[in-house]
């Protein structure tokens, strides 16, 4: 297969024709902020909104998951109209997020602490109003908790539950501020349909799917689907 | 969240997927036919029950979460059954503006019930809607397929009020006619 060269933040870096420029940035060790990235599926999921760029000689910063890298073709992670576009689409998210860091197993190790820093936006936005969703916790399932208050709808957990199960559990139901992932019928989580492979709580970037306790609760390893 | 159907006997539920099954005859098992096989079920059932949805998901072959999906989607599917009087509350720019929300905090008040449910009797169904075309008349709430204008909460009362008198009168004549 053909391949292509391009420079993303002064590194010169190969990439397969055809490849995503997010995915050529995070296999080559180059950061850029995403929340629905999955390593092994190919077609983005492009919900989250994050993953900003600016590429030279183009007006308008661009989606890296859905750009594919071409040749010669020169990529800033930092460019200033990218991340502020990133901040704002994360602070969107931060809006209607419980923000208790202190009480929450994912302290330390959750992706939207990671991201904050990264692009220096805020975990507690006060450019926007907060708007909570208060949705039940599920606590059905003897292995994890399902917490949609800390959902961000990356869709991760809904595209593994489909690759470990003949039909899948998981799934998203209502619109717009009232989207969620949930079962059929919001049928608690722990129903006997559940396989307990856990594999959703392992792609859970900000532990709205939390291991029951200990060590576990680390479940997270992102981009290493 | 969930869906609310309680108190469906096991008669009603088998009643409900043999009623499904007919309708699906004649639709491909392709993906693209779930929204046709869901009005045409609506059509004959007058909403979405569980038993009917799992049905769907089985007949094309995909999870029941999608089709509980874009049943919850559109607003035209309903997962409780529908009642003998439907009020439909705008929300929309104009209504809103015109304190759409508080006709609906009455409409909430008064029926005992949130948006997109039907009142234990079945006598009521109640959801929004955005924009009826008639914001000249906001807040505006259909009910029975029919616009009323500037639905403040006494006008809320005033056509509960004018349903019960009808029920009234009805039940009379019955009494009488028997
Ligand atoms: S999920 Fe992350 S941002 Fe949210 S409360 Fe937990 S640690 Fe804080
Ligand atoms: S539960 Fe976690 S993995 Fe699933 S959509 Fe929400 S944030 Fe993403
Ligand atoms: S990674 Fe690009 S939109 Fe989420
Ligand atoms: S906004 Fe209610 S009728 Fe137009």
């Amino acid at each position: 297969m053909k391949s292509v060269s391009l420079s993303i933040d002064g590194k010169k870096i190969t990439a397969k024709e055809g490849t995503k420029i997010l995915r050529a940035a995070l296999e080559n060790d180059i950061y850029i902020a995403n929340l629905c990235a999955i390593k092994d599926k190919a077609e983005p999921n492009a919900a989250c909104r994050l993953c900003f760029v600016e590429i030279e000689g183009e007006e308008e910063p661009v989606t890296a998951c859905t750009r594919e890298a071409t040749d010669g073709m020169v990529v800033n992670t930092r460019g200033e109209r990218a991340l502020e576009l990133a901040r704002t689409g994360f602070e969107l998210l931060m809006a209607s997020h419980p923000v208790d860091c202190a009480n929450c197993p994912a302290n330390g190790v959750c992706e939207l602490q990671k991201i904050a820093k990264h692009i220096g936006g805020k975990l507690k936005t006060k450019r926007f109003r907060q708007l909570l969703r208060e949705l039940p916790i599920d606590d059905s399932n003897p292995l994890f908790t399902y917490d949609p208050n800390k959902c961000v709808l990356c869709g991760r957990c809904v595209w593994v539950c489909r690759q470990r199960k003949e039909t899948a559990l998981l799934g998203f139901a209502h619109r717009g501020f009232k989207r969620v992932v949930t079962t059929f019928a919001g049928e608690p989580i722990g129903a006997e349909r559940c396989l307990d492979c856990s594999a959703c709580v392992e792609v859970c970037p900000t532990r709205a799917l939390a291991f029951k306790g200990g060590e576990k609760g680390l479940g997270y390893r992102g981009w290493v689907v | 969240m969930t869906q609310t159907d309680p108190g469906k006997t096991a008669e009603e539920k088998a009643q409900s997927r043999q009623e499904t099954k007919q309708a699906l005859k004649g639709f491909g098992r392709k993906k693209q036919n779930l929204i046709p096989i869901l009005q045409k079920v609506q059509g004959r059932l007058g909403y979405l029950p569980r038993e009917a949805m799992t049905e769907i998901a089985e007949y094309l072959n995909i999870p029941d979460i999608d089709v509980y999906g874009v049943v919850t989607f559109y607003n035209q599917f309903r997962l409780t059954p529908p009642g003998r009087h439907s009020v439909r509350v705008c929300l929309g720019t104009a209504c809103h503006m015109k304190g759409g929300y508080i006709t609906l905090d009455a409409w909430k008040r008064r029926l005992d019930i949130n948006p997109g449910e039907t009142t234990t009797d079945r006598e009521f169904d109640m959801d929004t809607v955005a924009c009826v075309g008639c914001c000249t008349k906001a807040p505006v709430t259909v009910v029975d397929n029919k616009p009323e204008g500037k639905v403040e909460p006494t006008r809320v009362d005033g056509i509960l009020l004018a349903f019960e008198q009808e029920r009234e009168v009805k039940d009379k004549e019955e009494s009488e006619s028997s």
